[in-house]
């Protein structure tokens, strides 16, 4: 009964165990994706509005950006 | 209810997992059916500061039996009348409107849940980053005139920030296509290693490039992997990263 720390404010740390460099001919920064590539391997953090379902405003989205798929990550009630 | 909806787009929503796994934080009022003294909605409020008993609602989509949910923590933030402000965080799948429902019954006056905002959902928060649906038609529009993708950025970001809380393992380049042909993660591979991995605990699996390779269940501990120089330290579960992205720097059926 005491307030425990929330996965949000646990600090993780990186360890290093071996040291190598990365390829710039192959990937890419995911802030520099192309755009095409930025936009599918995206996520918005959405303020929901009220009314609506969580599912029904998934698919706004999808419509407004003119999308085949899109998920939703945890339902807020309408 | 309103605030945090994490969306995720086209080939992002496998990560919709890792969100739907993690900690969520809400802003809720919740309405008394008596009056009651300030102190002891706060001492109640304490009490539920623990691991609960939940039987999920009527109306839910999963099985009703009763399960147990960690509470973070609550806290109050001001009372008016018979309305209560509180601050909650709490496990993946804790039904708040059940939550404010128990504290009535403890408290003895009854209550329920009037208003809820969802001020967290794991990494994406109620921030400088949260856009609204409008902000969203409005930034794609003008985006499609101009071209830039600095106005993308406004509004879209890369899948991998939704994995934030999820503990990471980097991998060398060599390492990464047989990942995304579902291969388990080998101890050469790993370069550097988050703390707070648990063997059976969901980590991620990125490039020194920081991209997302794939979400994988660690077979050992962050010390234990530190150590390791061969076997198996984590399964892939999920991959997230395209075939190919990478060369291919293993050869199948070899001896």
């Amino acid at each position: 009964m005491a307030r425990t720390v929330a996965p949000w404010e646990i600090e993780l740390k990186l360890l290093v165990k071996a040291e190598d460099k990365t390829d710039p001919r192959y990937g890419c920064k995911p802030e520099e994706r192309p755009a095409e590539r930025y936009i599918k391997f995206g996520v918005i953090n959405l303020d929901k509005p009220a009314g609506p379902t969580s599912h029904e405003v998934a698919a706004w989205v999808k419509r407004i950006l003119k999308l085949q798929r899109v998920g939703h990550g945890g339902t807020l009630e309408a | 209810m309103t605030g945090v909806l994490p969306i995720a787009l086209e080939e992002s929503r496998k990560v919709v997992q890792a969100l739907l796994l993690s900690g969520k934080e809400y802003v809720c009022l919740m309405r008394l059916h008596r009056e009651a003294k300030e102190e002891q909605v706060k001492e109640v409020l304490k009490e539920f500061e623990d691991t609960i008993y939940q039987r999920p609602p009527v109306r839910a989509s999963v099985k009703r039996r009763l399960r147990t949910r960690k509470i973070y923590h609550i806290d109050f933030l001001e009372m008016d009348g018979r309305n209560v402000l509180f601050k909650v965080g709490c496990e993946a799948g804790t039904y708040v409107r059940k939550l404010c429902f128990d504290i009535g019954e403890v408290m003895g006056c009854g209550a329920h849940m009037q208003e809820l905002r969802r001020t967290r959902a794991g990494s994406f928060a109620e921030n400088s980053d949260i856009v609204t649906l409008h902000d969203v038609a409005y930034w794609f529009m003008k985006w499609q005139e101009q071209r830039d993708d600095e106005i993308l950025r406004k509004f879209v970001q890369p899948m991998e920030n939704a994995l934030d809380l999820v503990p990471k393992i980097y991998i060398r380049d060599s390492a990464v296509d047989a990942i995304c042909h579902g291969a388990s993660l080998t101890a050469p591979g790993v370069l550097s290693i988050e703390t707070g991995i648990d063997s059976g605990s969901m980590i991620s699996v990125f490039t020194l490039k920081g991209e997302a390779v794939a979400l994988a269940k660690a077979a050992a501990s962050t010390e234990e992997i530190l150590e390791t120089e061969h076997g198996i330290v984590a399964q892939t579960m999920r991959v997230l990263m395209p075939r190919g992205t990478y060369p291919k720097r293993w050869r199948s059926g070899e001896t």
